[in-house]
């Protein structure tokens, strides 16, 4: 009924015929919406212009497209980037945070959304407080913490994991919890009747049907840890251990002028989240907007 | 009768001698309690210890090696906010940091945001494509904009060219003092504020068609119907928006630190990049300290604020 009245009154809106008025408003907004493409792409096209180019033509042609298309650029900034390692750790960095992220925080989420023991309205105060903590309140400490752990011989890479696990965990709790407190508990409870464990309950009935959750979580959780900066400049000195963007960081300062050779590093370091960008553009879009408020 | 000989067990005792008692127990505190133990230990001891810790640091002179800490109590914190002329200066650019932030894009992710509301085809294509600079890297992002603002090569030389001028575009932004963090705020926003717009795009689109038929049966223009329709069904997130880029404002870093590190002459600095420096480079540990926990109030004081406000009943 209300549908149908939706529908009708719609009509009678468009019937007056604004349909002028509407194709000019819709070269308004099209017109808007290219600029601020351009200015969000331009950046980028230099980018991948200046990465096929060589030093002698971006000195001539530092702006527009390539005269003479160079792929010498790839391998020169692979090798002396040494992407071919600090590529394998921040690939470890990331699927190990993913992998202990979704663990432990699917195991906890599901103990908060469905056995609520006593202490969970504390626990959740004390997830919802301390996401509110800046990373500066802690870093200094943190830091003399992680170094006596790593003088007694503990791996920096995986001590730099474990921040970056803690780091996520509010978020992950919140938004998994959410996930799970919205499945209806029948299923649980008929799996429950069939003799499975808490622990079966949890992998074959509340896993499956929470996918889109851990999908979300992985995703903008992985995205954070690939683009991370500023601990991993922190906690890891040994350059065989740097993840990308640290790497990065120190050759952009050592080859300044080599504009061929650093754009083409660049554009390394942001493919792979390219391609995963458009293959899952709707997951990515929408999971780092839930992300993002739930922070 | 049989009532009373399935009697539930009270005393401590008694319970943990009843067998069903204890697979409960088992099941409903112990289990769960097993399951969230992993995370909220990492938690406990990467976020909540050294939290603590950092307060008592501060009230230090440890210097961040050796084993000379003496208890200096609020020194540090007078000599913040009395002595240190940088950390005004640098406190001060956080506030210009965060006025930035709340205005432009807030307006440019609004603006944007209605125009793409209206528009049904191409309207994920532009979505996407707005959304890319969000997922970029912040060493990326900096080497793209530090070649773009170069001043013999980037886009002002190339204005100077077309323009038949010289050295009117063509300067170092980011290596004068007086255009040196607007720059880089200018920089972070390119990568940020397509993040907002999406943000409140969402929203936009989940207001129900018919307020805006209704607005326009009853004669609202474009601006109106912004004002009257669109503002307050995205009202929450709005306001929500702009308590967290407060907050953020206060904890700038990575653009800044790329970029200057503070300078030329501390004129980009803000606190977090002090505060790095303090902690890391110039073995003042304990004032470095002080500095995380400012910012931390800072941002707890806004937080507040927020809270407050809303409590108040404020129609925000």
């Amino acid at each position: 009924m209300t549908a149908i009245g939706k529908v009708s009154l719609r009509d009678t809106v468009l019937q007056r015929g604004h349909s002028r008025e509407r194709s000019r408003l819709l070269v308004f907004n099209h017109t808007v919406l290219l600029l601020l493409t351009a200015f969000a792409v331009i950046p980028l096209l230099v980018l991948a212009f200046n990465s096929v180019k060589t030093n002698f033509e971006i000195g001539q042609n530092p702006l527009g497209p390539p005269v003479n298309i160079v792929s010498e650029n790839f391998p020169n900034a692979w090798e002396r980037g040494n992407f071919a390692t600090t590529m394998g750790n921040s690939i470890i960095y990331v699927v190990a945070t993913i992998a202990a992220e979704l663990v432990f925080g699917g195991l906890a989420a599901y103990a908060l959304a469905r056995k609520k023991p006593p202490g969970s309205d504390l626990l959740m105060l004390y997830f919802l407080v301390a996401s509110t903590i800046p990373l500066w309140m802690y870093i200094v400490p943190l830091f003399v913490q992680i170094n006596a752990l790593k003088r007694i011989g503990i791996d920096a890479r995986f001590l730099l994991i474990m921040v970056y696990v803690a780091g996520s965990a509010p978020l992950t709790i919140f938004l998994l919890r959410s996930y799970m407190i919205d499945l209806p508990t029948e299923l649980e409870d008929a799996a429950r009747v069939d003799g499975a464990n808490e622990f079966q309950v949890l992998t074959r009935i509340v896993l499956p049907l929470t996918k889109p959750g851990f999908l979300t979580v992985g995703l903008v959780v992985g995205l954070g840890v690939w683009n991370e900066f500023l601990l991993a400049l922190t906690f890891i000195h040994d350059p065989n251990q740097f993840p990308v963007t640290t790497s990065f960081y120190k050759f952009v300062d050592r080859f300044d002028r080599d504009w061929a050779l650093t754009s083409a590093g660049a554009i390394i370091i942001i493919f792979p989240v390219m391609v995963l960008f458009l293959a899952l553009q709707r997951q990515f879009i929408e999971g780092l907007a839930e992300g993002g408020i739930k922070t | 009768m049989a009532v009373l000989s399935q009697k539930k067990p009270t005393t401590v005792f008694e319970k943990l001698n009843d067998e069903t008692w204890r697979r409960k127990f088992l099941r409903n505190v112990v289990i769960p309690w097993i399951f969230i133990a992993p995370l909220l230990l990492i938690h406990i001891y990467v976020v909540a210890i050294p939290a603590v810790q950092g307060v008592y640091m501060s009230l230090t002179d440890w210097k961040g090696v050796g084993m000379n800490v003496n208890y200096v109590g609020l020194e540090n914190y007078r000599e913040l906010f009395f002595e240190d002329e940088t950390f005004g200066k640098a406190l001060g650019n956080n506030v210009a940091w965060m006025i930035f932030f709340l205005t432009v894009p807030f307006i440019m992710a609004l603006f944007c945001a209605t125009q793409l509301a209206q528009v049904k085809r191409g309207g994920m294509l532009y979505r996407s494509i707005l959304f890319i600079p969000y997922v970029l890297a912040s060493v990326v992002t900096t080497t793209i904009w530090k070649n773009l603002l170069n001043p013999q090569k980037g886009i002002g030389a190339a204005m100077d060219n077309i323009l038949g001028l010289e050295n009117t575009f063509g300067v170092a932004y980011l290596g004068r003092p007086e255009s040196a963090l607007m720059s880089i705020a200018f920089i972070d926003n390119w990568h940020f504020w397509g993040f907002l717009m999406i943000l409140f795009l969402a929203a936009m689109q989940s207001i129900p068609p018919v307020l805006y038929d209704a607005a326009k049966i009853d004669g609202a223009n474009r601006w109106q119907e912004f004002r009257h329709v669109t503002l307050p069904g995205i009202r929450p997130i709005l306001v929500f928006m702009f308590m967290m880029v407060a907050i953020w404002s206060f904890l700038a870093f990575d653009y800044i630190f790329l970029l200057t590190q503070g300078g030329p002459g501390g004129a980009s600095e803000v606190i977090a990049t002090q505060l790095y420096k303090n902690a890391f480079f110039r073995f003042q540990a304990g004032y470095g300290a002080a500095q995380g926990v400012v910012i931390s109030i800072f941002a707890g004081f806004i937080i507040l604020i927020f809270v407050t406000v809303k409590r108040r009943g404020w129609d925000i």
